[in-house]
């Protein structure tokens, strides 16, 4: 499969930097003072068990999610805030969904718009978030749905298609505003077994094209092989942050070598 | 084996599997498909219409319906203005009670804490006053302010100064009663049908950074209405009855006209049916209606399309057309 973002600006973009952020739900913490820096281009994947706090942090990085304390920058920009004298403001509602056109995020559910169609559904955001002429965006729609192989799909209904081509058409919707940074959410959890392959595909071609990706999944075999450097969170704390080769094969912590005892073998088969 | 009766025509053995003893194993294709036959839903269907039968004969039959007096002013020019009185209001405060309820209804679920509160306050009043009431309210403004004032309130600047009375006619009056009333049904049934979208939609549209207002009207509210029209609809066939409390302000509708008819006439039971039969007429107007636009905003939800009744109608036609006579007997 072609790159999926070409054109691709060399200037570097797409650097996240996520200093010191805690969560709370409640009277649960899940996120310990986390921080991370995230080279532009980057592919990083987040492992970790389920109630781990990945998805949160994930979710923090487009503000889906406030943190209760840290902060979150992209490329310098405070990610919901803005330092002024000393202080960090709140954005306005407008001024958080302008940042989050800079990242793409996709949704282990997928999310489509149930009653757009295909090319609705990837319009929608370029047309009335950035102002995209609509003819414009319907170009560039209809080559992101050829690289991802799907377009004779343009006027399908999303509940007309598989698990495998609605995630595709998903991660299609996210490349349409050119974001820094893509957030995938456990893109392949939703998948029958045979529909997996066709989705992570697509993501190991984007990774090829030098967007920045953080991908949180759970198939290890996958993340060995596209992942520039992995984290494994546990608890709301990274506990290991190396190189595939590193983490996987060498595990510093009994936690993670737990873990990966336990879901190494049916990544195999893949 | 089991004591069941062969077929003799099924004791054809599958080639390969002879002498295997294995008799359970047979060749069906050469057999007819007789559909399931239903003997008790044809005897219901004798009963009903006997009893419709015998309905429709009391009540064509019976001369105290008066059916000439009904068909004399059935379509008698006072008639017809009260039923054009009767649409319009339904139609005006339908259309702006719902606009109104719709924007409650987001007003109610938005994160404001001064939005959520004038909200619900709103509903609160008016479901919790009849509408009765709220209409002779309305009406009767003028004998409580008897001048409505355009101002800076607290001071004696004035930009404009009306009589109340001129300003609130009875139609003014059915309106905004009607209307506020409405927006404040309307607004928990929208807000119920916003709860029913699916959270992974907003967060969706939230992550592409889609503004509020489009999020609300572009992404929502269509996938919302697949719950609201239903209970929309009823509340619109409710209103276009419900119009006829406006008699009490002596506005001429379609209920009203007909009462002053009859004090006249003194044929009451025949007005009565002259109004009925109208209220039929725009039921069945609105539930066919509603039944398209249910169809239309099913789209995406459902992978097909059931087909219209109409379609129905005409797949029945042809099929039986071709197949002639239906009870030929099968060779």
């Amino acid at each position: 499969m072609s790159l999926l973002v070409e054109n691709q600006p060399t200037t570097s973009r797409g650097a996240v930097s996520v200093r010191g952020v805690e969560k709370h739900y409640g009277n649960v913490q899940v996120l310990h003072g986390i921080d991370l820096d995230v080279a532009p281009g980057e592919v990083l994947v987040i492992l970790g068990p389920s109630g781990s706090g990945k998805s949160t942090l994930l979710r923090t990085i487009n503000h889906l999610e406030k943190v209760d304390k840290g902060t979150i920058a992209i490329d310098d920009e405070l990610i919901g805030y803005r330092a002024r004298h000393g202080k960090l403001h709140e954005l306005r509602q407008a001024e958080v969904l302008a940042q989050r056109t800079e990242v793409g995020m996709v949704f282990q559910n997928f999310n489509l718009f149930g009653h757009l169609t295909v090319l609705q559904n990837i319009i929608e955001a370029p047309v009335h978030a950035r102002k995209i002429p609509r003819a414009q965006a319907m170009a560039r729609a209809r080559e992101l749905l050829e690289r991802v192989g799907l377009a004779d799909k343009e006027a399908a209904y999303p509940r007309q298609l598989s698990g495998g081509q609605q995630q595709r058409v998903a991660i299609a919707r996210a490349l349409a505003l050119e974001p820094k940074v893509v957030l995938f959410d456990e893109p392949t959890s939703a998948l029958d077994p045979e529909l997996v392959t066709e989705v992570l595909d697509v993501i190991r071609s984007l990774a090829e094209s030098g967007t920045t990706l953080i991908i949180v999944t759970h198939e290890i075999g996958f993340a060995r092989d596209v992942a520039d450097r992995i984290l494994f969170v546990d608890a709301g704390r990274v506990i290991e942050d190396g190189t595939p080769e590193q983490v996987l094969a060498s595990p510093r912590h009994e936690r993670t070598k737990a873990f990966l005892s336990k879901v190494i073998e049916p990544a195999f088969h893949i | 084996m089991t004591l069941t009766t062969v077929d003799a025509a099924a004791q054809k053995q599958v080639p390969g599997n002879t002498g295997t003893g294995q008799a359970s194993e047979r060749d069906y294709s050469d057999y007819k498909v007789v559909p399931a036959r239903h003997p008790w839903r044809w005897l219901g269907t004798v009963v009903v219409a006997g009893l419709a039968a015998s309905v429709l004969y009391s009540l064509l039959t019976n001369p105290r319906w008066e059916w000439d007096v009904v068909a004399q002013w059935f379509t008698a020019e006072s008639i017809l203005r009260g039923l054009g009185q009767t649409l319009k209001l339904t139609l005006i405060s339908g259309s702006l009670g719902f606009l109104l309820g719709f924007v409650l209804a987001l007003m109610r679920l938005s994160s404001s804490p001064l939005f959520s509160s004038v909200s619900w306050t709103f509903s609160w009043i008016f479901r919790s006053t009849p509408l009765l009431v709220q209409l002779l309210l309305w009406y009767n403004l003028g004998y409580l302010y008897e001048t409505i004032r355009l101002g800076v309130p607290f001071t004696s600047i004035t930009f404009a100064e009306l009589q109340t009375t001129t300003l609130i006619s009875q139609f003014a009056a059915a309106v905004l009663g009607l209307t506020l009333n409405q927006a404040a049904y309307s607004a928990e049934i929208i807000r119920g049908g916003i709860l029913s979208v699916d959270q992974g939609q907003i967060e969706a549209a939230e992550a592409l950074g889609i503004p509020r207002w489009r999020r609300s009207t572009r992404i929502v509210l269509p996938q919302a209405m697949r719950a609201i029209l239903p209970t929309a609809f009823n509340e619109i066939i409710g209103l276009v009855k419900g119009t006829s409390i406006v008699y009490v302000l002596a506005y001429s509708e379609l209920f009203y006209t007909v009462q002053v008819i009859y004090n006249r006439t003194q044929q009451v039971l025949p007005m009565l049916l002259v109004a009925t039969i109208w209220y039929i007429v725009i039921t069945s107007v609105l539930s066919i209606a509603q039944y398209y636009i249910e169809r239309h905003y099913s789209r995406g939800a459902l992978r097909t399309l059931p087909p219209t009744p109409l379609q129905k109608l005409r797949r029945f036609i042809s099929t039986h057309a071709v197949k002639g006579p239906a009870n030929e007997p099968a060779r």
